[in-house]
């Protein structure tokens, strides 16, 4: 569900088709609010998450470029196991020692393409320079009057579309990187619950920010200095990390809008809306987190708070939330460390430590 | 205390390990006078459930005394003998409340892990792998029950451990079997699987108003169980066509109800032979994850517009599903894990009534330190092994 206009912004192209059948646009359909909105409910629309379609993809540049690979390879053997059908097929008359050179710096494309994992960026700039190498050795073998014109014309026609198709996947390749790097460093987390509380209650309960290390894991403390601001302590491996926040926007038992005051360390805001859920099945919850550091160590730092999966830490966090609220604790098992244990296993077995009695 | 404890394939082993203590404000300890071995501890047992770590307690049909309580339990007191449900369910979550214990949404702390797995969680489960929660099980001496006044039946006086143990898993689960079948007077209801589930599954259609159950099974022991204690007629699969022998039994129209208590690990023979052989090759290469045999065959058996209820155990993905016989005649399937405090009451009366003696499933009692020797009898049915009740 697109909930942030940061993302809402990157989706027209996709949204293009839908838009022509409906005369509202997604904005004015409701979409800003959620699902549910406070208001009534509007059916009709298109939903899903913008967030795969950070930028316009002609094709899917990973499967290309094992494509490519391939094509390297095969060209490669080619052309060091059959240079003389090679030249024959492309007109040229003469050595083949080039030839077969040109299959072994082909095959060396192919093979780095294979080595350098999911996003082989480098390797296919690589296949790039071959190509101009490629077409520069076929723009040679123009001035030769042995060589067959009509045969040459069309070996560099093949060559330069193979070019185009190098360039297109490298440079959506480098984009690609780009944009994870850009996610990287701005993470946002999108993430909802029912939970089996009215909202006045699931709202006086977040209200109180200090309840929230209670069920946010990377939270050690938060801490009212007055005047609506707030002090947060994150956990950190090796420390921990600190900064103010105030809250921007509070709606009673419907929205409470927070972020953090300049000159912090991490720059964060969140938002969460509380709605009643339909047939009156409790309240729903949902949050909405943005960490956006400035950029280097303070990027590898909100890497660090929130995790590999941050919409899967929220995920549990929210769980953890609705334990709180339904049940006023959190359930652990044997297996889990006292409820820490979101990646560590241990036997199901009694610890022999208690919490409670 | 000592605990019967997972360490692999085919591996359990007795154990010295701390005493449980309470964790949570609703739980309680038991000290376990009872405990069983499930048929699905078989499938932890035979390595088919994943997220096992080396030294989980198993076990998760269990009864005894309650010998302490958390701040937080009002309905049960020290020294209460109870049975305990093998879902663990809080009681106040969406699901709960419409009792559908085993899809509490509160009760697994590693629901990340099955959402992974199968979408949506279901609930924690006592020792039953980390995908359900990671809860120490009940082959032990005592055992922690967390919500302890959700996931405790209080025995009456009079009645013995053998006659309510099974109120805590494979009795509710045959129940619950029959009943999602809907049965309507006159019905005819076939069972695969005579193992205890199975034979309580027989046993309940009868309770329902069933006109006629079919029990079908290759072993001779569980066969003579269907019919002398669940009074069912019987098919043995080794030698007779199952669908051709259903068919004969009901002019042709086939079963009202098809009740797969049989699961993942299911065997074949004479025409299953090659579909049997056919489901290991895959499992074994990882192509597919459980042996279907019995659910393909019920569902060709069922007849047109009946009911396919599932309570045997799947773990993940299965292959040739007979989804056009399925479609095309109107059938509807039922699942689930046995939503066991839904049904627990109603059944401890037809036990105080004598309707019903649910010991008639024991073939072996043995001493908890047993265990190990227990499981591999009961996997290898060796010895005529139907179930097993160990004593801590």
């Amino acid at each position: 569900m697109a909930t942030g206009t940061r993302r809402q912004e990157q989706e027209p192209e996709q949204r293009g088709a839908g838009g022509e059948q409906s005369s509202q646009s997604p904005l004015e359909n409701g979409i800003k609010d959620g699902l549910t909105g406070p208001e009534a409910p509007v059916n009709g629309r298109q939903l899903g998450d913008g967030r795969r379609q950070g930028y316009l993809k002609y094709v899917d540049e990973e499967q290309l470029a094992r494509g490519l690979g391939w094509f390297s390879i095969g060209l490669g053997l080619a052309e060091l196991l059959a240079p003389r059908g090679v030249a024959r097929v492309a007109g040229l008359r003469g050595g083949t020692g080039l030839i077969r050179l040109m299959g072994l710096r082909e095959i060396a494309h192919g093979l780095a393409i294979f080595s350098q994992g999911r996003r082989p960026t480098e390797a296919v700039w690589s296949r790039v320079v071959g190509d101009a190498l490629d077409l520069a050795c076929l723009g040679a073998a123009f001035a030769s009057p042995d060589n067959d014109k009509g045969r040459l014309t069309f070996a560099t026609a093949n060559v330069l579309a193979v070019s185009a198709l190098d360039v297109l996947c490298a440079r959506q390749l480098s984009a690609g990187d780009g944009t994870e790097r850009a996610e990287r460093g701005s993470v946002p987390v999108n993430k909802s619950i029912i939970i089996n509380a009215t909202p006045e209650e699931v709202y006086a309960f977040w209200r109180e920010l200090t309840n929230l290390p209670r069920f946010m894991r990377h939270l050690e403390s938060v801490t009212w200095t007055g005047e609506g601001r707030s002090h947060w302590v994150a956990k950190a491996p090796g420390g921990s990390v600190e900064w103010d926040a105030e809250i921007t926007e509070d709606r009673p038992n419907q929205l409470i809008a927070w972020r953090s005051l300049e000159g912090s360390e991490v720059d964060n805001s969140g938002t969460v809306r509380f709605e009643q859920a339909a047939g009156g099945r409790g309240t729903v919850v949902r949050v909405e987190l943005d960490y956006s550091p400035p950029g280097g160590a303070a990027g590898a730092l909100v890497a660090k708070l929130v995790g590999e999966d941050p919409d899967g830490q929220m995920q549990v966090d929210l769980r953890r939330l609705k334990q709180v609220i339904e049940l006023g604790e959190i359930v652990v098992s044997d297996g889990t460390l006292l409820g820490e244990g979101y990646s560590e296993q241990r036997p199901a077995q009694p610890l022999g430590v208690g919490v409670g009695g | 205390m000592r605990a019967n404890c997972w360490y692999g394939k085919k591996d359990v082993r007795v154990e010295q390990v701390p005493d449980p203590k309470i964790m949570n404000r609703r739980d309680a300890i038991v000290k376990i006078t009872s405990t069983a071995i499930c048929g699905s501890d078989l499938h932890l047992y035979n390595g088919f459930m994943p997220t096992m770590q080396k030294g989980d307690i198993l076990g998760h049909e269990f009864m005894g005394e309650i010998v302490e309580t958390g701040p937080d339990v009002h309905d049960r007191k020290v020294g209460d003998r109870v049975v305990v449900a093998f879902p663990i369910s809080c009681g106040k979550c969406f699901f709960c409340e419409q009792e559908l214990f085993t899809l509490c949404e509160n009760s697994n702390p590693n629901a990340w892990m099955a959402e992974k797995m199968f979408g949506h969680s279901p609930c924690g489960i006592f020792g039953y792998s980390h995908l359900t929660g990671g809860f120490a099980g009940g082959q032990a001496e005592y055992a922690r029950v967390p919500f302890a006044d959700v996931g405790t039946l209080k025995v009456p006086e009079g009645l013995s451990d053998e006659q309510v143990l099974f109120l805590s898993d494979i009795f509710p689960t045959g129940f619950m079997g029959a009943e999602m079948c809907d049965i309507q007077p006159g019905d005819t209801v076939a069972v695969w699987g005579c193992g205890p589930v199975g034979q309580f599954a027989m046993a309940s259609a009868y309770l329902l108003g069933a006109e006629r159950v079919v029990g079908i099974d290759r072993f001779p022991e569980r066969l003579r169980m269907a019919r002398e204690g669940a009074k069912a007629d019987t098919i043995n699969y080794e030698e007779a066509n199952v669908y051709e022998t259903l068919m004969e039994m009901t002019g042709g129209r086939g079963p009202d109800a098809c009740i797969d208590a049989v699961g993942l690990e299911a065997h074949g023979a004479g025409a299953h032979g090659f579909e049997y052989a056919y489901d290991r090759v895959k499992q074994a290469l990882g192509a597919e994850t459980d042996r279907p045999i019995a659910l393909r065959e019920s569902i060709m058996c069922c007849r047109n517009g009946g009911t396919v209820s599932v309570i045997g155990v799947y773990g993940g993905f299965i292959d040739k599903f007979p989804m056009g016989s399925f479609m095309n005649r109107s059938l509807t399937m039922k699942t689930g894990q046995c939503h066991v405090q839904r049904y627990w009451k109603r059944l401890l009366e037809y036990v105080q009534k004598g309707e019903i003696d649910p010991s008639f499933v024991i073939t072996h009692r043995m001493r908890l330190d047993d265990a190990p020797n227990g499981f591999s009898t009961f996997n290898n049915k060796e010895d005529d092994c139907i179930k097993i009740v160990l004593k801590p």
